[in-house]
C-alpha cells in the first residue's frame, strides 16, 4: 500500500470504533488513574492489510537466515561462554514477551480513547510472534549446538529456579495490580522505552562478536516492532498527564518501574554481557558505556527529561543512583559474582575468567582486579571437581548474601543492604528503593490517598525458604537440573565436557545443607538482628568480610 | 608507497573455531534434544507444542515460588475460577510452600488444562502466513473488480443493501474481535488457550478492516456510495438492534469461556453465518455482486476452518472431562439456554434485510432452518444436547 493510501486506511478503520448503546462491558482490571475521553491520535498508523505481509516478510528473512546459519556450520563457530548464559535468557525472555500480550487487555477499558485500541491489538500479536519466535530461536540452539543441557529443560528450569523470579518481574509486572501501572507505564513507559534498548540492541551486538549471528537476527526482527509500542505507551502517558490528579501516581510509578528494571535488567542483561563474552577489545563498549548511551543519555535525557514540562515528576535522583551502582558500586560485577557463585542452583555452565578477561575488566572498570580477581582466581582454582567442593561452600572470603524482598536479585552492595518488618516478618531489601517499593508504592494507601487497585508483592518470595534444610544433591534432583546419566549436574563452573571432570550428584551430597538467610534472619532476637545488619553492611565489596582494624 | 602501510587494522571481533556444534562431543545429555518437560498430544511433539507449551507458567507443577505479582486481592497469574468450566485436578488446591517444604508441585500436567492444544498449530509463523495471504489475496480481487469495473453492474438497491448492511457488520467483527477474544488472552489458564483466542481476536479485527476498507474502495469507485452509512445502521436500524445488543451483551460475559463459547458455539452459527452465508453470500450473485462474496468469505472461512476448529477441540474435552464432565456439562446447558433465545432474538430481528434486495435471497425461515442444523450439529460435536430454546 502506498503512503497516502495507508494514511486514508488508517483514517477509515476509525468509524469501526462504537461505545455501547445497551450494555456497560464488563470491568476486570481496575485502576486509580482517571482519564477524561480524549481523541489522543493513534501516533503510527497501522492497518492490518499492510501490517500482515510485513510481517510475514520479516518471518521470512529471519528463518532464511536460521537456514543458512545451520547450512553454514555456525554453531562451529560459536562461543559457548556465550551460549550458554542464552539458556538463562532464552528461559526468561518468552514469557516477559507473551505477557505484554497478555497485558493489552488491562488497558481497553481503562484508557477511553478507541483509537489506542487498535494499536494495543496490534502489540498484542506482536507480542505473541515474539514470545514464539524466542521460543523458537531457542529451540534451535538445543537441536544444533554442542549441550542442550539446560535448554531442552528450559521452561521448568525457569519456573522453579531463583533466577526465574528475578526475570518474572518483567513479566508479572505486566498483568497484574493497577492497569496503567502496570500495562502502561512498567510495560511500555520503562520496560519497553528504556531496556529493551539494551535487550535488543547492544546484546545481539555482543551475540555476533560471539559468533552467533542468529540471535541478532531474531532480536532485531523483534525491535522493529518496539517503536509501535512506545508510541503505544506515549500516548497513553500524555493522556495520563492530562489529568493533574494522577501526577502523584505517575510519579510513584516510575520510581517503582525505574528501579526495578534498572535491578532486574542491569543484572541480566550487564552479566551477559560483560561476563558472557569472549571479545576483550579495548575499543568494544562495555555495559557501563552502552548504558549511559542508551538508557542515560537516549531514554533519560532526550525522552523523559522533556516529558517534565507537562508536569511529569522524573526520578532524577534514581536515575542518578541507578548509574552510581553501575559504575561506582559494581552492581553488575556483584550479580555475575553471585551467579557463578551460586552455579550449583543453575542450569547452565558459567566460564571461568582469565587473564585476558582480568586485564579487559582492570581497562573498563579500573581497580576491577583489587576487588574481584582474588574470587576469580578462586572460582578458576575450584572449578574442576578434586577433592574440594563447589566454591559456595569452601572459604574464599564470600559472605552469601540475602535476597531482596522487592527485587528478588540478593542485596550485593552490601553497604545500601536495609530491612524491615513487614506484615509480621523481617524482611532484607538490596536498597532503600526496593524497600519504599514493598513498604510505601505496593499498598493500599499512598501519601494518604486511597489505591484500592495497586497491586500485591505476593508468593514465597525468598527461593532457599523452600529448600531450608535440606541436602544440595536433593536439591538439584527436586529441581531436575540432573543430565540423562542420572547424575551429571546440567550446571558446570567450566566449560570442559569431559565426563570425568564434571560435577555429579555425588559430589553435592557431601556438601553442608541449604541454609535459608531469612528463616535464620527470623529466628534471631531483635538485638542480633541488628548486630546482623551492622555486619553484614560492613562487608563488601565482592562480599568481602571488612578489614580487621 | 603501498595504501597498506597507511591503513591501520580495523576493530573487529575475530571469529574463532570452536567446535561448538551438536555432536562434537559424547557426554550425559548431548543427545537430548527435546523440550523434556511437557508430555506432547500425539507421539512426537510438535513445532507448535515446542514454540507454546509451558511458556505460562503454573504454580501447581512447576511454579515453585508461586506468581509473585499480584492484584490489590493478593491474586496472580492466571486464576482458574475466572471461567465456571473445570477440568480435572482443577480443584486440587496449589501445593504448599513453607520452610523446607520443597519445590515440587503435582506431576505435569497437574489439570486437565494443559491438555488442550490447538489444531490449528498457530503460532507466529503460521498466523502471519495466514493472514498475509488473505489480506493479499482480497486486495487482488478488489482490485480486478475495479479494473474490470465490476461495480457498475449493481443495481441502486443492492448498492444501498451493500453500503449499509455489509458495512455493518464490520462492527460486530471489530466489537468481538478487541472486546471478547483480545479480552479473553489475559484469562485463560494456559498458554495454548490464550493464544489460540488472541489469534481468533485477530481474525476478526483483520475483518473487521477488510470490510472498513472495501467500503472505502466503494465509496470511490460508485457514483453515490455513501460510506457512513454502516454507522446509521449500526446505530439505529431496528433490523441491526438485536444484533447490537447481543454483541454488547457478548463483552459484558465476565467468564472468558462463556464469552468464547457464546460467540463461537452460538452467535456465529445463529447470527454470522445467517447473516453472512445465508443473506449476503445468496443474495450477492443474484444482484450482480461477484465481489462481495470474497470479501465476506474470508471471515466466513476464518470461522468455519479455523475458529470453530479450535474452539471443539477446546471445549470437547471438557463435556467428556474424566472429573468434570456433568459439571461442564450443566454450565455449557445454562450458556445455552441464556445464549440461544438471545441469539435468535436477534436474528429474527434482522429478517427486513432479506426483502431488500431486488434479486431475493432464499427465504428467511430457510436460512435459519438451517442455521439451527448446523448449529445442532456442532453441539454434537461437543457432545452436547440441542437445547430447548431453539424451538422457539
Ligand atoms: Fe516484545
Ligand atoms: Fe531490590
Amino acid at each position: 500500500m502506498s503512503r497516502q493510501s495507508v494514511a486514508k486506511a488508517h483514517q477509515k478503520i476509525q468509524e469501526l470504533a462504537w461505545e455501547p448503546l445497551y450494555h456497560e462491558p464488563v470491568s476486570q482490571y481496575g485502576t486509580d488513574y482517571t482519564f477524561s475521553k480524549a481523541t489522543k491520535k493513534d501516533p503510527l498508523k497501522q492497518v492490518l492489510r499492510s501490517y500482515f505481509p510485513m510481517q510475514e516478510e520479516k518471518d521470512s528473512r529471519v528463518y532464511g537466515a536460521s537456514d543458512g546459519a545451520i547450512r553454514g556450520n555456525m554453531f562451529r563457530q560459536v562461543q559457548e561462554r556465550w551460549l550458554e548464559w542464552q539458556k538463562l535468557f532464552l528461559s526468561i525472555i518468552p514469557l516477559p514477551e507473551i505477557s505484554a500480550a497478555r497485558a493489552m487487555p488491562l488497558l481497553f477499558h481503562n484508557v477511553p480513547n478507541p483509537e489506542l485500541h487498535n494499536g494495543q491489538a496490534i502489540q498484542m500479536i506482536d507480542e505473541v510472534r515474539h514470545s514464539t519466535i524466542q521460543q523458537n530461536l531457542k529451540r534451535l540452539y538445543m537441536n544444533n549446538y554442542i549441550d542442550p543441557a539446560g535448554f531442552n529443560s528450559s521452561l521448568r528450569n525457569f519456573q522453579n529456579d531463583y533466577c526465574g523470579t528475578i526475570g518474572r518481574q518483567f513479566a508479572e509486572g505486566f498483568i497484574t495490580g493497577d492497569a496503567i501501572t502496570a500495562a502502561s507505564i512498567y510495560l511500555t513507559i520503562v520496560a519497553e522505552t528504556a531496556f529493551t534498548n539494551t535487550l535488543f540492541v547492544a546484546m545481539p551486538a555482543e551475540a555476533a562478536a560471539n559468533g552467533d549471528y542468529l540471535l541478532p537476527t531474531v532480536f532485531h526482527s523483534v525491535q522493529s516492532d518496539e517503536s509501535r509500542h512506545i508510541s503505544n505507551g506515549y500516548a497513553t502517558l500524555l493522556m495520563a498527564l492530562a489529568d493533574e490528579g494522577n501526577h502523584e501516581l505517575l510519579e510513584r510509578d516510575l520510581r517503582y518501574a525505574w528501579w526495578n528494571n534498572h535491578r532486574v535488567v542491569d543484572a541480566a542483561i550487564g552479566t551477559f554481557i560483560e561476563y558472557g563474552t569472549k571479545d576483550r577489545r579495548k575499543d568494544r563498549e562495555s555495559y557501563a558505556e552502552m548504558w549511559r548511551r542508551w538508557i542515560y543519555d537516549d531514554y533519560y535525557r532526550s525522552y523523559l527529561v522533556p516529558l517534565e514540562k507537562y508536569g511529569l515528576v522524573i526520578p532524577h535522583d534514581l536515575i542518578e543512583e541507578s548509574w552510581n551502582q553501575i559504575w561506582n558500586k559494581g552492581y553488575v560485577h556483584e550479580v555475575a559474582q553471585f551467579f557463578c557463585t551460586g552455579w550449583v542452583a543453575n542450569y547452565w555452565r558459567m566460564d571461568p575468567m582469565t587473564d585476558k578477561d582480568f586485564e579487559w575488566f582492570e581497562y573498563k572498570y579500573p581497580g576491577w582486579y583489587s576487588k574481584y580477581g582474588a574470587w576469580w582466581e578462586n572460582y578458576n582454582r575450584l572449578s574442576i571437581p578434586n577433592g574440594h567442593n563447589p566454591i559456595v561452600f569452601e572459604d574464599v572470603d564470600y559472605a552469601y548474601p540475602h535476597r531482596c524482598w522487592t527485587c528478588m536479585v540478593p542485596c550485593l552492595v552490601r553497604e545500601d543492604m536495609v530491612m524491615a518488618d513487614v506484615d509480621g516478618q523481617t524482611r532484607t531489601y538490596c536498597h532503600e528503593a526496593c524497600k519504599w517499593t514493598d513498604t510505601v508504592a505496593f499498598r493500599p494507601t499512598f501519601h494518604g490517598r486511597e489505591t484500592p487497585s495497586m497491586g500485591r508483592l505476593i508468593g514465597k518470595r525468598e527461593w532457599e525458604t523452600l529448600y531450608h534444610g535440606w541436602n544440595w544433591a536433593d536439591v538439584v534432583s527436586d529441581m531436575g537440573y540432573v543430565r540423562d546419566d542420572g547424575k551429571t549436574m546440567v550446571a558446570q563452573p567450566h566449560l570442559n565436557l569431559d565426563p570425568k571432570k564434571m560435577w555429579t550428584l555425588d559430589h553435592l551430597r557431601r556438601c553442608p545443607p541449604l541454609q535459608s538467610p531469612n528463616v535464620l534472619l527470623n529466628e534471631m532476637s531483635k538485638d542480633e538482628q541488628k548486630a546482623f545488619h551492622a555486619d553484614y553492611t560492613a562487608h563488601g565489596p565482592a562480599g568481602k568480610a571488612p578489614v580487621k582494624a | 608507497m603501498t595504501t597498506a602501510e597507511q591503513t591501520t587494522e580495523r576493530s573487529l571481533p575475530k571469529p574463532q573455531f570452536t567446535d561448538a556444534e551438536a555432536g562434537a562431543k559424547v557426554f550425559p545429555d548431548s543427545t537430548a534434544r527435546n523440550y523434556n518437560y511437557f508430555v506432547p498430544q500425539k507421539r512426537r511433539q510438535t513445532h507448535y507444542e515446542d514454540v507454546t507449551v509451558e511458556v505460562q507458567p503454573d504454580p501447581r507443577h512447576y511454579l515453585a515460588q508461586g506468581w509473585i505479582y499480584g492484584f490489590s486481592d493478593g491474586r496472580g497469574g492466571y486464576p482458574l475460577d475466572w471461567t465456571a468450566l473445570k477440568a480435572w485436578g482443577s480443584d486440587r488446591p496449589e501445593p504448599e510452600r513453607f520452610p523446607g517444604s520443597g519445590g515440587k508441585g503435582y506431576d505435569w500436567p497437574a489439570h486437565g488444562w494443559h491438555e488442550f492444544r490447538d489444531p490449528n498449530e498457530e503460532w507466529e509463523l503460521t498466523l502471519y502466513k495466514y493472514n498475509a495471504n488473505v489480506v493479499r489475496q482480497l486486495a487482488a480481487n478488489v482490485d480486478a473488480a475495479r479494473q474490470t469495473k465490476a461495480f457498475e453492474q449493481w443495481n441502486p438497491n443492492w448498492v444501498s443493501f451493500v453500503e449499509s448492511h455489509v458495512g455493518a457488520w464490520m462492527h460486530v467483527e471489530h466489537g468481538l474481535g478487541l472486546y471478547v477474544f483480545s479480552n479473553a488472552n489475559r484469562r485463560g489458564p494456559t498458554n495454548m488457550h490464550n493464544t489460540a483466542v488472541a489469534v481468533n481476536g485477530m481474525h476478526r479485527i483483520r475483518t473487521a478492516q477488510d470490510l472498513a476498507l472495501y467500503n472505502l474502495t466503494l465509496s470511490e469507485e460508485i457514483e453515490g456510495f455513501d460510506g457512513s452509512a454502516h454507522l446509521e445502521a449500526w446505530n439505529s436500524d431496528p433490523a441491526w438492534q438485536g444484533v447490537r445488543r447481543v454483541a454488547e451483551q457478548l463483552t459484558c460475559v465476565d467468564d472468558w469461556a462463556e464469552a468464547v463459547f457464546a460467540v463461537n458455539v452460538v452467535f456465529e452459527p445463529l447470527i454470522g453465518e445467517l447473516f453472512r452465508s445465508h443473506l449476503v453470500q445468496q443474495a450477492s450473485p443474484r444482484n450482480g455482486d461477484y465481489v462481495t462474496p470474497t470479501v465476506v468469505g474470508a471471515g466466513e472461512h476464518d470461522y468455519a476452518t479455523r475458529d470453530l476448529r479450535y474452539t471443539i477441540a477446546m471445549f470437547e474435552p471438557l463435556v467428556n472431562d474424566k472429573e468434570f464432565a456433568d459439571h461442564n456439562k450443566t454450565t455449557m446447558d445454562q450458556w445455552l439456554s441464556v445464549w440461544v433465545p438471545r441469539c435468535l432474538e436477534a436474528a429474527r430481528a434482522m429478517q427486513p434485510l432479506w426483502s431488500q434486495p431486488d434479486a431475493k435471497p432464499p427465504r428467511f425461515e430457510d436460512g435459519l432452518d438451517r442455521c439451527k442444523s448446523r448449529f445442532t450439529g456442532i453441539l454434537s460435536d461437543l457432545g452436547l444436547e440441542t437445547p430447548k430454546e431453539l424451538a422457539q
